[in-house]
């Protein structure tokens, strides 16, 4: 993608639970703060992920805001939809077609088990269709295979949780610990609730522009990859019937991070501070080796030893993950976005990790999606 | 209710008189892999050269976990068991699991194909579908 596309603004409205605003309303407020912070609110084209919003719901943001004429594309990719909309909008400045792309995400997610249209009506009659239960079984092979234990995967929450504390734009901001954690109510076994996170509510934007600003250095778009599953595993994210022995299948998180790592010509020990899916907390776990951030079997070792923990060697989803901040599936890879480039500015505040020049943001999800992102400056 | 049960889906699995259950799979004859349910096009390489398979009655437990509340759409006894039989074929098969009790299981168990119970239909048949029980 070279350096032809960087990040003029961001914007977000929180993640959480609001009765009283549409998904419209969320939309509006993060895009009208995305192109206040870019200075100049003209664009050329727009792209929202969402997944939930329904017909043309990215439309109907911009007509609230009267700044329609434009191209305006909607983009549904499971949890992967904001950054799929990042992609179309980041390759449309670097092929030439556009100078200045809003993208934008915006999401109302049902309260509970997320029902998805995804599955054929008998496989939720048979009760094959729980998505926790999906989660549990990968929790329970990162087990067996890399011998992660349940406080391990309660130290993932304690971590999030506590960095969460520091986001003003996350739903939970109240630290817990490894017993709060493992005596909440069991999910799935080996999950339990707190392991989990809430599907909730929000909104992000983003400004791409191309080459150069008045800012003299800007943060830069360096890989935006996206790449669905390879068939085989049955465990993986297209939550299949059947697979098959699938040691030698690379999940679509290891082929996006390959594109992405590629593209921004960096390597994993490279980057500075990561956003990952904690779905769950074995997610964040997997991702840790799917992003080449540990060797096979390493996951636990890294959490303990504190280098995914803010402070550490490569902080993990410092603005709390989506264990603190609720995943509203279109918004939540464009949030992670706005994190990275209030990282890469310096002003996250109590969260910053000091320095950061590379930040690479992660997404995994229903399809199978997998997205990974780089940022730089 | 009368005695007939009726699968939740038609072709998923059918069961003998002597109560033996078996799944309905495909092989692929292009590169070999047996695959659930049966296709028109191999899951793993595309080929449409399938030959339908009777997958094995039996076969070892391979992951399990309870799930605790109905999912969406789902009107069937909760909590039930859930998890991955590995079939000899090589097939690897998402199933109900006729447990809850996860301490008495184990990685690669001996497990067996049963039918379930789901629910009642307008006809008064009992809706079916496969499951596993330690055998
Ligand atoms: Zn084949």
């Amino acid at each position: 993608m070279s350096d032809a596309v960087h990040i003029a603004g961001v914007g977000i409205h929180p993640f959480g639970r609001f009765p009283d605003r549409t998904v419209t309303d969320l939309g509006v407020a993060a895009v009208r703060a995305a192109l206040d912070d870019a200075g100049d609110p003209r664009f050329d084209a727009a792209f929202c992920g969402t997944a939930y919003a329904g017909v043309a719901a990215g439309h109907k943001v911009l007509s609230a805001l009267a700044r329609t004429g434009m191209p305006i594309v909607n983009v549904e990719a499971g949890c992967a939809s904001g950054a799929a909309a990042l992609r179309l909008g980041a390759e449309a400045i670097a092929a030439g077609q556009h100078d200045t792309v809003l993208v934008y995400g915006i999401e109302k997610m049902p309260k509970g088990i997320i029902r998805s249209t995804f599955f054929e009506p008998w496989r939720e009659e048979a009760g094959l269709a729980a998505t926790p239960a999906y989660f549990a079984l990968r929790a329970q092979r990162l087990q067996r295979e890399a011998g992660v234990t349940d406080e391990q995967l309660a130290r993932v929450v304690v971590k999030n949780r506590r960095h969460g504390v520091h986001n003003p734009d996350a739903m939970f901001r109240k630290e817990t610990t490894v017993e709060e954690v493992l005596g909440s109510r069991i999910v799935c076994e080996p999950l339990r609730l707190f392991m989990l996170c809430s599907p909730n509510e929000g909104a992000a934007a983003v400004v791409l522009r191309r080459g150069a600003s008045g800012d003299s250095a800007p943060v830069r778009l360096v890989g935006v990859a996206l790449r669905s599953h390879l068939p085989g595993s049955v465990l993986g994210e297209a939550t299949p019937l059947s697979g098959v022995d699938d040691r030698d299948i690379p999940p679509p998180t290891t082929l996006a991070a390959r594109d992405a790592y590629a593209a921004a010509g960096v390597e994993a020990a490279d980057v500075d501070v990561v956003e990952c899916q904690d779905t769950d907390a074995a997610r964040e776990l997997l991702s840790y080796e799917e992003l080449g951030l540990c060797e096979p079997g390493e996951q636990g070792a890294l959490l303990d030893g504190g280098a995914t923990t803010l402070g550490g060697q490569q902080p993990v989803n410092p603005s709390g993950g989506l264990l603190s901040k609720g995943e509203p599936l279109g918004a939540s890879a464009l949030g992670q976005v706005v994190e990275l480039t209030r990282q890469l500015r310096g002003t996250a505040g109590a969260r910053q990790v000091d320095g950061a020049r590379v930040a690479l943001a992660h997404t995994v999800g229903r399809g199978a999606n997998a997205s990974v992102t780089i940022l730089t400056r | 209710m009368s005695d007939r049960r009726v699968p939740v889906r038609a072709g998923l699995f059918d069961a003998d008189g002597d109560g033996t259950v078996t799944l309905l799979g495909s092989r692929c004859r292009a590169c070999g892999r047996a695959s659930f349910p049966r296709a028109e096009v191999c899951p793993y390489c595309g080929s449409a050269d399938l030959e339908p398979v009777r997958l094995s009655p039996t076969g070892t437990l391979w992951g399990w976990t309870t799930v605790h509340a109905a999912p969406p759409g789902y009107e069937g006894p909760v909590p039930f068991g859930f998890g991955v039989v590995e079939l000899p074929e090589g097939v690897r098969v998402i199933t109900r699991l006729e447990t809850v009790d996860v301490p008495d299981l184990a990685f690669g168990m001996p497990m067996r194909a049963e039918l379930a119970p789901l629910s009642e239909n307008e006809d008064g048949d009992t809706v079916v579908t496969y499951t596993f029980a330690p055998a």
